[in-house]
């Protein structure tokens, strides 16, 4: 029993680090500033992936991604942790898609990839943490969904068991497949880079990428070093669902935070000054 | 038609505070747009629904009443709310932030093709220039939130397509009882004819939800912990300070992160937020999305050996020191002062 896993994956900026020097000074983000790394939830989420690879071994995951070429990098990232394919889709196209035309695209392009048993991806990605495209991939596609997953307890050719975590507490979901699984980043870490597998996929490189390398010739048997790059042309697609087009909702403003300060009374640790406050408070009703 | 409504969260019959949240935010809006205020019910035995939620101001309850739909799963629900939503065409809808708002919020917003904003803090109605198309749309929502992790807020508006959907976070709207007495009406709906057999493929084969036991959001008085704490040993003071005050005990994400306490505590933007009378941050940085949280609290103590730490900026008491001296004497003064 083997199946066809497809690991949704994006490469976002490192909004978790931010640094004084990520703000510009009219407000807007310094996108250059912030380095772009692999969407920590979507690393657990290729790790449910895996796992399932380690049970079934002819099974396949694949990778995919749609971001700009750079987005490359995450997808070797993958194959060198363990996924067999990378898929990138890129092009102009899908520019300023909010999460609806980013799961349309997503949902074209896994068509395209043929038959697949599970679509498992990130609870959320850290730059804009709405957890919306992996609900609106699995409505595009028609298939169920298990979101807030933790771990997959079991699988067969028609069912899947998962343990969810939800607010207040667990659940545990049945499921037919094909479905979609949205991972929590509770769930396991990712597996380390696999130095055999680093040295195989390093020079694994999408279409643009080898033109701009001037590396353009792969021998057949290399074949395994081509991240395959789609454009909107390659995918069956409505060109009205694409891009900022295909996106209902539109950013009208965005400011920085900044808040108001206080005038504030300053004082230290000394015993006088410490009961001075706690009169104070009392005085005016805010304790006791 | 083009009413607003909100979508209840009901776990043992109860309807969740986040959803009484929505319907007063959502009872202001539809004064301010001159709509209904909707609710919709999905779930089973739902008949003392209509009691919870007519005080604030509800006009219509939807019932959606059938064993099969509790506890919650994906596709009926989405179905319900798919079906109602074309039949009654409403012009915003909202649900909890949560993990049912937040699972059902993306799968219902895709099969009507409707944007849906994640985790608003602040709702308003405002109008928009759509510059390409030259023209104005007035009476939409403005729908902001925080972005980049919390460093910037956007404001994000869907001038075509409806409903206008919104998720909003537990405790960041306030729940206001509009008048007891009012009175909707209810309408119930023919189960069978919103959901079909096949939407029940997702099977619940055990459950544990816990009630939530803490009720950080509804104290007067909370003490918070941060990074700066050091150790959960070291939190102990701050129970002891919660206690003497009669408040509760809250923390930063650093906080939680460091096992120090447990996460149901954490305040900001991952959190709840909390708007208490008195607000004691101890060894708290002061982080945007720790502020988030907490910046409409009456008055704020920061107690922290930075004197330039971040949190200070916002605070009415500046206490520059350590937590395990300044602590000890704050229980120490207030007892001696209160009798
Ligand atoms: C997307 C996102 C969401 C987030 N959501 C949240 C959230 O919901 N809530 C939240 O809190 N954070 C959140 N954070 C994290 C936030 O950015 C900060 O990292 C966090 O708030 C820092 O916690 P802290 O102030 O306790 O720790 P620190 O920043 O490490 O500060 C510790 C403070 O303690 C002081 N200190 C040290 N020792 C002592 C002592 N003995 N006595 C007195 N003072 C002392 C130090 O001077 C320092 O100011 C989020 C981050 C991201 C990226
Ligand atoms: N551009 C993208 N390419 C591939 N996967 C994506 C993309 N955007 C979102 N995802 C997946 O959907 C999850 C949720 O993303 P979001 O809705 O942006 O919070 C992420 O964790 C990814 O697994």
């Amino acid at each position: 029993m083997s199946f066809n896993i497809v690991v949704l994956a994006k490469q976002v900026p490192d909004t978790h680090n931010v640094g004084k020097d990520a703000m510009k000074a009219d407000g807007t983000v310094n996108r250059a500033a912030l380095p772009a790394i692999f969407n920590p939830e979507d690393l657990n989420a290729l790790e449910q992936a895996l796992r399932i690879k380690d049970k079934f071994p002819g099974t396949t995951v694949s990778l995919l991604s749609m971001g700009p070429v750079r987005a490359a990098k995450i997808l070797r990232e993958g194959l060198y942790r363990g996924a067999d394919k990378g898929y990138l889709l890129s092009g102009r196209e899908f520019a300023g898609s909010d999460s609806l035309a980013t799961s349309y695209a997503l949902s074209c392009a896994i068509k395209k990839m043929g038959k697949v048993d599970m679509i498992i991806c990130g609870r959320q990605a850290i730059d804009g943490d709405t957890a919306q495209t992996g609900p609106q991939v699995a409505e595009k596609m028609g298939f169920p969904q298990i979101t807030y997953t933790e771990e997959i307890l079991d699988v067969t050719k028609k069912a899947i068991t998962v343990k969810r975590r939800v607010e207040r507490g667990v659940e545990v979901l049945k499921g037919k497949l094909p479905i979609v699984i949205t991972v929590n980043g509770t769930a396991a870490p990712c597996r380390p880079r696999n130095a055999k597998r680093l040295m195989k996929y390093k020079y694994a490189k999408t279409a643009t990428e080898r033109q701009t390398s001037g590396t353009d010739y792969i021998d057949e048997d290399h074949s395994y070093l081509i991240l395959n790059e789609w454009g909107a042309n390659d995918i069956d697609h409505d060109p009205k669902w694409l891009g900022l087009g295909g996106s209902p909702t539109k950013v009208k403003s965005i400011q920085s935070v900044v808040f108001t300060a206080k005038e504030s009374k300053k004082i230290t640790a000394d015993d006088v000054e410490i009961e001075e406050m706690m009169k104070e408070l009392i005085a005016n009703h805010t304790i006791g | 038609m083009n009413n607003l409504i909100v979508y209840l969260e009901i776990e043992d019959g109860i309807v969740g505070d986040v959803s009484l949240e929505l319907l007063t935010k959502g009872r202001s809006l539809a004064d301010e747009l001159k709509c209904k205020l909707e609710a919709v019910a999905i779930g089973y035995q739902l008949d003392k629904i209509g009691d919870q939620v007519f005080p604030y101001g509800v006009d219509t309850l939807y019932l959606a009443d059938d064993k099969r739909l509790s506890p919650y799963t994906t596709l009926p629900h989405t179905s319900v709310l798919v079906n109602l939503f074309k039949e009654t065409e409403p012009q915003i809808a909202f649900m909890g932030a949560t993990s049912v708002g937040r699972d059902l919020g993306p799968r219902v917003s895709s099969a009507l093709f409707s944007g849906l904003t994640a985790d608003c803090t602040s709702l308003e109605i405002g109008s928009y220039e759509d510059k390409k198309a030259g023209k104005t749309i007035d009476n939409l929502l403005y729908q902001i939130r925080p972005a980049f992790g919390g460093n910037i807020v956007a404001t994000i508006v869907n001038p075509e397509c409806r409903p206008q959907m919104a998720t909003v976070r537990e405790g960041v709207m306030k729940k206001e009882i509009l008048d007891p007495n009012y009175k909707g009406t209810v309408k119930k709906l023919d189960v069978s004819k919103y959901v079909s057999d096949e939407d029940f493929v997702i099977e619940v084969i055990e459950r544990h939800m816990e009630k939530s036991k803490l009720n950080i959001k509804g104290s007067p008085i909370i003490v918070a912990g941060g990074y700066g704490m050091g150790s959960a040993e070291n939190f102990k003071m701050l129970y002891d300070l919660a206690n003497t005050l009669g408040g509760e005990v809250g923390a930063s994400r650093a906080a939680v992160d460091a096992g120090f306490v447990e996460h149901e505590r954490q305040i900001g933007q991952t959190g709840v937020t909390v708007r208490p009378k008195l607000y004691i941050a101890c060894g708290i940085s002061g982080q945007i999305q720790h502020i988030a949280g907490m910046q409409d609290s009456s008055m704020i103590i920061a107690i922290n050996n930075d004197p330039n730490a971040p949190i200070n900026a916002i605070a009415d008491y500046v206490i520059t020191g350590n937590v395990e001296e300044v602590v000890p004497k704050m229980i120490k003064y207030y007892k001696k002062n209160s009798k």
